[in-house]
């Protein structure tokens, strides 16, 4: 068992599952965020409720982080290895020829995204970790949606976040759909699941984009 | 045809290698790219220096051992073909070729183009056989009730003849193409699903020993294999790796 665990198809597996765990989270964050643009109110509560929540601030949020961590890490283990097993490069090598610029070049984009995760950690989560953790500021629910708006206004960090998002949309290209292929899913359902997965990864940063340049926009 | 050939000159495993280029003119385009080769070859003798060594044996598409990186894929820029079957009309007069070596540190060099495939061996080895009784009283094959469609799905699989592009060609030099197509061909047949536990176990371990990278689903492997071997092949190992770890 513990070969199993250590071998090339366990880490494949383990891959698969933490992505498609980010994904879920993608999705989830991406409704609540999509509610800034509809109704203050209701951003001002579903952002309240999911900064205040037990379950969610002490299971899920520590569960989220491990995911990420454990992503990234292992991709950036799982490139240094697969670059190892080839020392002399080629000199001609017409990677286009059979796969697309997404799957080849996972690590850039994961990368960028990464980076990205950084930033955003800066804009929100330290400063929400600061409020309720060290300076124990009180309570305030109507709080959330002037704070997001007011992060929107610098055209560069609207910038950083656009090139961000197109970023993660080519990582999802690939990725999402490679998940199920990673798990065993090869079958009759693989082109719904590659038409699926692809307007995800499109459609979910696209619509990023557009709330981050909504509220950029509406924001003067 | 007259072309400039640049070429991977290696003496052996242990010194490093370089490109060498030659020109070599006259070229038909009827030839196969391994007349070509022995075209050159025939120059380069006559004039003293060292052939370029490269695999090859039936030059007609099924043995796999003929194993070139021609300008940048494996097999050269046709689909669905070795080495042996790449014709020199799929090139244009005056053009520059590039020639290497299948590059894997699982394939080391033994000299020039020809590489060391045997890692593929062990792995059949550790799993990629049916223990068959054949001391005489063996059962015939068609009284097996066996499904039309997997009989298909196992022989598509078993057209796997093993050259290395999927190696060769995968940006992590992962083998897990021709591992799949290995496990499949069995995993789908009710002889070889006796053995099918231990065989996607040891097979799986043997291609991680190797120092084979780890795939990505980049899909190059398929595009490039002569056979056309399905990334299918992969998901059903996962499949089978999966369930056969759980077992235990």
């Amino acid at each position: 068992m513990s070969s199993t665990i250590s071998s090339s198809l366990a880490r494949k597996y383990a891959m698969a599952i933490s992505g498609l765990f980010l994904v879920v989270f993608l999705f989830q964050h991406f409704t609540i965020n999509l509610t800034s643009v509809i109704s203050e109110t209701l951003f001002n509560q579903l952002s309240h409720f999911m900064g205040n929540n037990p379950l969610i601030q002490f299971i899920l949020q520590p569960i989220l982080i491990f995911g990420v961590i454990f992503h990234f890490v292992m991709g950036f283990v799982l490139e240094i290895k697969n670059r190892q097993s080839r020392s002399v490069k080629y000199a001609s090598n017409n990677g286009a020829a059979n796969s697309t610029w997404m799957s080849r070049n996972m690590i850039l984009s994961g990368a960028v995204v990464l980076s990205f995760l950084g930033l955003h950690f800066y804009d929100f989560w330290i400063p929400e970790m600061n409020y309720k953790y060290v300076e124990v500021l009180p309570l305030n629910p109507d709080r959330y949606f002037e704070e997001t708006i007011h992060k929107f206004e610098s055209p560069i960090r609207v910038s950083l976040y656009v090139i961000s998002f197109v970023f993660l949309a080519l990582h999802l290209m690939h990725g999402f759909a490679s998940s199920f292929q990673s798990l065993g899913a090869n079958n009759k359902y693989t082109r719904a699941i590659k038409g699926a997965t692809t307007a995800f990864a499109v459609g979910i940063p696209a619509g990023f984009i557009f709330i981050a340049l909504f509220h950029h926009l509406t924001a003067f | 045809m007259n072309l400039t050939l640049k070429i991977w000159r290696q003496a052996n495993a242990n010194v490093k290698g370089k490109m060498e280029t030659y020109p070599i003119e006259n070229v038909s385009p009827d030839m196969s790219f391994l007349e070509m080769m022995d075209v050159l070859n025939e120059g380069l003798i006559s004039k003293g220096i060292d052939p370029v060594a490269f695999d090859h044996d039936c030059r007609e598409g099924i043995c796999g051992m003929c194993s070139m990186y021609i300008n940048g894929e494996a097999h050269g820029p046709d689909r669905l073909v070795t080495t042996c079957q790449l014709h020199m009309r799929k090139f244009k007069d005056g053009e520059t070729i590039t020639i290497e070596p299948f590059r894997a540190n699982a394939f080391p060099v033994i000299k020039d183009l020809a590489v060391d495939r045997s890692a593929f061996d062990r792995i059949q080895h550790a799993g990629g056989f049916v223990s068959v009784n054949t001391s005489g009283n063996t059962q015939d094959a068609n009284a097996i009730p066996i499904d039309k469609h997997d009989a298909d799905k196992a022989f598509d699989a078993a057209t796997c003849i093993g050259c290395g592009a999927c190696v060769a060609s995968c940006k992590n030099a992962s083998a897990m193409l021709f591992v799949s197509a290995k496990v499949s061909q069995y995993a789908l047949l009710p002889q070889g699903k006796v053995e099918a536990t231990d065989r996607v176990l040891n097979m799986v371990k043997q291609m991680d020993e190797e120092g084979f990278g780890n795939c990505t689903n980049t899909g190059a492997c398929e595009v490039e294999c002569p056979k056309g071997i399905s990334l299918e092949n992969i998901a059903r190992m996962n499949r089978e790796y999966l369930g056969a770890s759980l077992k235990g």
